[in-house]
This record gives C-alpha cells, sequence and structure tokens, in this order.
C-alpha cells in the first residue's frame, strides 16, 4: 500500500491531465476550459449583434468554425467532468436526475429570453412601419397569434433568431445520461457511436422540425459530436490523444489548415480573390454547412484546438493574471452569462436601430456590453462565495469547485 | 432686318446646339443613387442578352419576385424597380425594343416561383431573367437545402430557356435583422449563382451602402412612399448599369453608332 501513497502523492503535487481529470482526490479547474469559454462568450455576444464593426474581430472571419463550436465542446467537456464523477460516485440515478434538472434550469432560462424577445419584437411592430419594407415586417404576422406561437415556443419548435444554442444544449443534455453511462464504460464505442449518429444524419437528412417551417438550425444529431468529443477528451480521451497533439506533423498540418481556411474565408469579404478559387475546390466544399456541423467546420475546430493546446499548456502563467481574470470568470457562469450575452445583443441592437447607429456607438455597446457580462459574472462569483462561506461547515457538492458551477 | 435675322438665327443654333447637346449626354442617375462600381460589376458576360440583342435588336427582361419587387399604393408599379429599369433602359439605349415584364406576387417563395417559371418564360420569351428571392423563404423558415434546390431548379429552367438570370438577394432591412436572419439564404444565392453562371445583384449589399454613407437612412420609420420611392429608382438605375455593363451594350451601341 505503502507505494500507492507516495504515488498519488505525487499525483497531487504535479497533477498531469490525467490525474487531474480522473484521480478523485486531486481535481485541479482547468482554467484553460473557463478563459475559452469566457472568450466564447463574448463573441458569441458580438456575433449576435448585426450591425457592429467589432465583429470583424471575432473568429469567424478568420476560418471556418466560430465560437459556437468552442462552446458546445467545452460544455460536453466540463459536463462530464462533472456529472461523470458523479456517475462514478453516487450512481447512474443520481447524476442523471442532475443532468436533468440542468436541462430544466436552461429550458427556464430560455423561455424567460422569449419573453424578453416577445417584448421587443411587440414594440418594434407598434412603433415601426415603412412601406418599403412591407414584405418585411411580415416576420411580426406572428404576433397576430400569440396561442400557436408561444405554444411552439414552449415545446422549442419556434426559436426566434439567436435563440437556437440552449435549445441544442437542452437537447444535448437530455440525450447525455446514457451516453456519459457509455462514455465511462466503453468510451471509444461511445465517441464511435456519436460518429455514427453524425454520419447517419448527415446521410438520412435526421434533423428536428421547427415552427413554423424548416428544421432547428443547430442540428443536435450533427452537432451531438462535438458535445461527445469534448466529453470524451474530458473523461480520459485528452491523453489518449496527449501524444498526437506533441507531434511536429499534426501541427504542422493544423496551422497549414487554419491558413487555408483563413485564405478562403478572405475570398468571401475580398471579391477579387474569389476568382481564385478553382472551380473543382469550391465545388467540393461548398456549402460549408453550419446546421449540419460540416466537417470542414469540425477539422477547423479541431486545428485550433491542437495549435491552442499546444502553445497555451495547462499551468500557462498568464492564466492567473489579472488580465484574463474577466474572460475566466465568465466562462466560470456560463449558463447565466450566455443568457445575459443574448439579451445584451438584443438591447444593444434595440439601441443601434432605434437610437443611433455609428461605429462609435457600436464600438461602445460592445465594449459596455462585455463590461456587464464582466461585472455580473464577479458579482455571481462574490454570491457563490458568500453562500460557501455560510456554509463552510457542510461538505460542498464538487461540481462547485470542479467546473465552475456550469457544465 | 438682317442683324435681326442674324440674331434669330444664331439663337437658334444656340438652342439646337443644347437641345442636341442634352440629347448627347447620356442620362444619369439621381446623386443619391451613387455606387462604387464594385457592387455593380459581374464577372460574367450576359452572353444570351448579347447574342439575341444583336440578332433582334430586342432586350425582353422579365422580373420574377415577392413583395419587396413591389411597393404598394395606387402607382406602386409605376414606381417600383422593374418599372423604373424600364425607362432608364429605354432612356440610355434609345431606340432598342425594351422591355421589362414583372411577374411580382407577394409572400411567394422561391419553389412556388420555380413551378410558374415555365409560363412566364413562354409567354415572355426574355433573353435576361431578373430573378429576386430568398425573403420569403428566410420569413417562412424554408430548410436551406430545399432553397438551393429550388435556386437549381429554377436557373436551369432559364438557361435551357435561352435566357441569362440575375439573382438579387434581399434588401437591407435594418429594423427587423434581429428577427429575421437572411445571412444563410443570401450565402446560398452567391454561391448558386456562381456555380450556375448566373450574375448576382447584391441587393443587400447595395443597400447596406447606401445606409452607411447616409445616401438613405434606411432606419427611418415612415408611412411616406417618399423613401420606398427613391430606393426603387435607385435600384432600377443600379439594375440597369449592371446590365448595360455585363451585357456591353454601350461597346454595341458605340459599334452600330460607327
Amino acid at each position: 500500500m505503502p507505494v500507492k501513497v507516495v504515488s498519488l502523492k505525487q499525483i497531487l503535487a504535479k497533477p498531469s491531465p490525467t490525474a487531474a481529470s480522473l484521480a478523485p482526490g486531486a481535481p485541479e479547474r482547468d482554467l484553460r476550459l473557463d478563459l475559452f469559454r469566457g472568450v466564447a462568450l463574448w463573441l458569441i455576444f458580438l456575433d449576435h449583434i448585426p450591425q457592429n464593426v467589432v465583429n470583424w474581430f471575432t473568429i469567424r472571419n478568420y476560418g471556418f468554425s466560430d465560437a459556437t463550436e468552442i462552446f458546445i465542446f467545452i460544455s460536453g467537456y466540463t459536463a462530464a467532468f462533472v456529472y461523470g464523477r458523479a456517475m462514478r460516485e453516487r450512481g447512474i440515478i443520481i447524476a442523471s436526475a442532475r443532468v436533468l434538472r440542468r436541462a430544466w434550469q436552461i429550458y427556464v432560462a430560455h423561455i424567460f429570453l422569449f419573453t424578453i424577445f416577445m417584448a421587443e419584437i411587440a414594440y418594434v411592430a407598434a412603433t415601426f412601419d415603412n412601406p418599403l419594407y412591407a414584405e418585411e415586417m411580415n416576420i411580426l404576422d406572428f404576433l397576430k397569434q400569440p396561442d400557436v406561437t408561444i405554444f411552439q415556443a414552449l415545446i422549442l419548435k419556434f426559436k426566434p433568431v439567436n435563440m437556437d444554442v440552449l435549445p441544442l444544449y437542452i437537447v444535448l443534455l437530455l440525450l447525455f445520461p446514457p451516453m456519459l453511462w457509455l462514455l465511462l464504460r466503453q468510451p471509444a464505442f461511445a465517441l464511435a457511436g456519436s460518429a455514427l449518429l453524425y454520419v447517419l444524419a448527415w446521410n438520412f437528412n435526421w434533423n428536428l422540425p421547427a415552427y413554423p417551417n424548416g428544421v432547428w438550425f443547430f442540428n443536435p444529431f450533427a452537432w451531438q459530436l462535438l458535445f461527445v468529443f469534448g466529453a470524451w477528451c474530458a473523461l480520459g480521451g485528452a491523453q489518449r490523444l496527449a501524444g498526437v497533439l506533441r507531434s511536429r506533423v499534426v501541427l504542422a498540418i493544423a496551422i497549414v489548415y487554419l491558413v487555408f481556411a483563413f485564405v478562403i474565408t478572405l475570398t468571401w469579404y475580398v471579391e477579387p480573390l474569389g476568382r481564385l478559387v478553382p472551380v473543382w475546390l469550391s465545388d467540393w466544399m461548398y456549402p460549408i454547412d453550419k446546421t449540419n456541423l460540416d466537417v470542414l467546420r469540425f477539422a477547423h475546430f479541431l486545428a485550433l484546438a491542437a495549435v491552442t493546446v499546444r502553445f497555451v499548456p495547462r499551468d500557462w502563467p498568464a492564466l492567473g493574471s489579472p488580465f484574463l481574470q474577466p474572460a475566466i470568470c465568465c466562462g466560470q457562469h456560463s449558463l447565466e452569462i450566455f443568457c445575459e450575452g443574448v439579451f445584451l445583443a438584443f438591447a444593444g441592437q434595440f439601441i443601434i436601430s432605434e437610437w443611433s447607429g455609428g461605429p462609435l456607438v457600436q464600438i461602445a455597446i460592445s465594449l459596455i456590453g462585455i463590461l456587464i457580462m464582466v461585472a455580473t459574472a464577479n458579482l455571481i462569483s462574490w454570491y457563490k462565495r458568500m453562500e460557501g462561506r455560510g456554509s463552510a461547515t457542510r461538505i460542498k457538492p464538487p461540481e462547485a469547485d470542479l467546473a465552475g458551477g456550469d457544465a | 432686318m438682317k442683324p435681326l435675322i442674324a440674331v434669330i438665327a444664331t439663337i437658334a443654333t444656340i438652342v439646337a446646339c443644347l437641345a442636341g447637346a442634352a440629347r448627347a449626354a447620356p442620362p444619369s442617375p439621381p446623386e443619391q443613387c451613387d455606387l462604387p462600381q464594385s457592387l455593380i460589376d459581374g464577372e460574367i458576360d450576359l452572353t444570351r442578352v448579347m447574342n439575341d440583342f444583336k440578332a433582334n435588336h430586342r432586350l425582353y427582361v422579365t422580373v420574377v419576385g415577392s413583395g419587396s419587387s413591389g411597393l404598394s399604393g395606387p402607382d406602386g408599379a409605376h414606381l417600383a424597380y422593374p418599372a423604373r429599369l424600364q425607362d432608364v433602359l429605354q432612356q440610355r439605349m434609345a431606340g432598342a425594343d425594351i422591355k421589362v415584364t414583372a411577374h411580382v406576387q407577394s409572400k411567394e417563395t422561391t419553389a412556388a416561383m420555380v413551378s410558374a417559371m415555365d409560363k412566364i418564360l413562354v409567354s415572355d420569351k426574355p433573353s435576361l431573367v431578373i430573378w429576386q428571392a430568398g425573403t420569403v423563404d428566410a420569413l417562412d423558415g424554408v430548410d436551406p437545402e430545399d432553397f438551393r434546390a429550388s435556386l437549381d431548379a429554377g436557373i436551369e429552367k432559364i438557361q435551357a430557356a435561352g435566357a441569362d438570370v440575375i439573382l438579387m438577394n434581399m434588401q437591407f432591412s435594418p429594423h427587423t435583422e434581429s428577427m429575421l436572419d437572411v445571412s444563410a439564404y443570401a450565402d446560398i444565392m452567391r454561391v448558386v449563382a456562381e456555380q450556375h453562371g448566373a450574375l448576382l445583384f447584391d441587393r443587400f449589399a447595395i443597400m447596406h451602402y447606401w445606409n452607411d454613407t447616409g445616401a438613405f437612412d434606411l432606419y427611418t420609420a415612415t408611412k411616406k412612399y417618399d423613401m420606398a420611392r427613391r430606393v426603387h429608382d435607385c435600384i432600377g438605375w443600379a439594375l440597369a448599369s449592371q446590365i448595360i455593363s455585363t451585357a456591353h451594350f454601350d461597346a454595341a451601341r458605340m459599334q452600330t453608332t460607327q
């Protein structure tokens, strides 16, 4: 036995990713996850304001994937981290119950956002008129039949613009308990099953129906691959990939692909460059489908992650710096900050269209929005610390500190 | 009497010269319509239009579109961009046989337009179809893949009937932008146009430009038709410029006058 104790001590003293994510007694929060999720939340907020010069800085303009991929991957990672532990320690029933409670919280948050959205729409419908836009104003028609619309929103079929991520997340969590069970026993098999579902969804056009027409903007059967891949990484997959990630060849391929994606993205914005893309390439490449998580997007995210992991190590000193604290703090309260981001994007868009839309106003709205997100995140942290102190004698549930409370 | 005759003759000559000059100078669009050339130019030549014009000295244009291709109100049809396009083309290509026919159905999806396309092509015999699409599909949430398939089918029909295609995308509508996301449909239109050798009239970018430069304040809430009418006028001008430059009508006219 002494041998075992020593090795555990070593693990505690010098946590490798393996030890940190799996050893029950030695959890160390990977602040990189919080950091990148926080940044993703900011980017999602910025991208949700359509007329915004600051959008030029968000990653979707520099490659195929965007903040959504980061958000979903990290969410899968933290969900597996938190609930995987719960499932191992307290069994499948308790863990599943907690996953479902989380899904319910997200559902409530989604409906809350929907209410705010309805208020904005109703206001615009009452105040805006212009014969030039007679056709576009038909979007307000759903206000004429609230009986149908509100019901369709409650069953997640009717989703206004920019309100597609939370329903996706809800479905992913609903499907998560059995997937997590499998991931803990047969991780390779679980990942293969997820990939198979992705392929089948592509082949047979599986998606959930939307109201009034069409399908979900984020196809859960496709996007689950990223979520499950994140979960797989959290449950030991990351170590299995460590060798691959250390290879120079992989790094080179990743960088070449990122540069390729950057050049292609450039051709979307610089018209003359578009002519240089050979026809066979564009025939093969387009469309780069966001709804079904195009393979090119997925690959772009993988390349981005490979390069990031390489240059931002787990013990990166800057993770402790006050400059990164705002992003890390936002990432630690992702559900609240995500919802707030969607709301702030509505509000910002509203100010731009009702009052003034110059670039300076857009920059100001972007900065103020991010400041509000940071302030809220810090406020939530403060509440949690207070409550934690009050119940210091009680043993705290493990997830709050492990994954920043949010999965 | 002689001096008087001389004066009258001089005045008459001057008037004639001025009138001639006025006729010779090409009509120009209102300043408000100014656009960078890059938003008008196309990569593709309208060869079917050019050939038909060479052979028959005519330009028959058919506009197929939904509500945003028209204006309501008593004078709407005359003020909307299809009628403005006809006027501008007639001014700029005096003497040519020019006809613009509009088939505008509000709330019509792209799929419905495709079903109606055969009949329209037979009756109009156009050498150019301007196909405005996408807004209703975005409103109805039509599956983007179905939208793409409809565009493919429609363009193939039009080209098989011997006409060129200009795809026109959505209006830039800042007020509804947070509720109606047209970008996925606009992207598809760009790709489909490129794949089929069709031109894209980027109405979204053009109106965006006018809004950015302050030529039009598209945020304005108004019940009046004034601004809508001027925007349609400018779209008519921009379309005419795109057709004339991509069908090389300026060069063709110079050849006939020489």
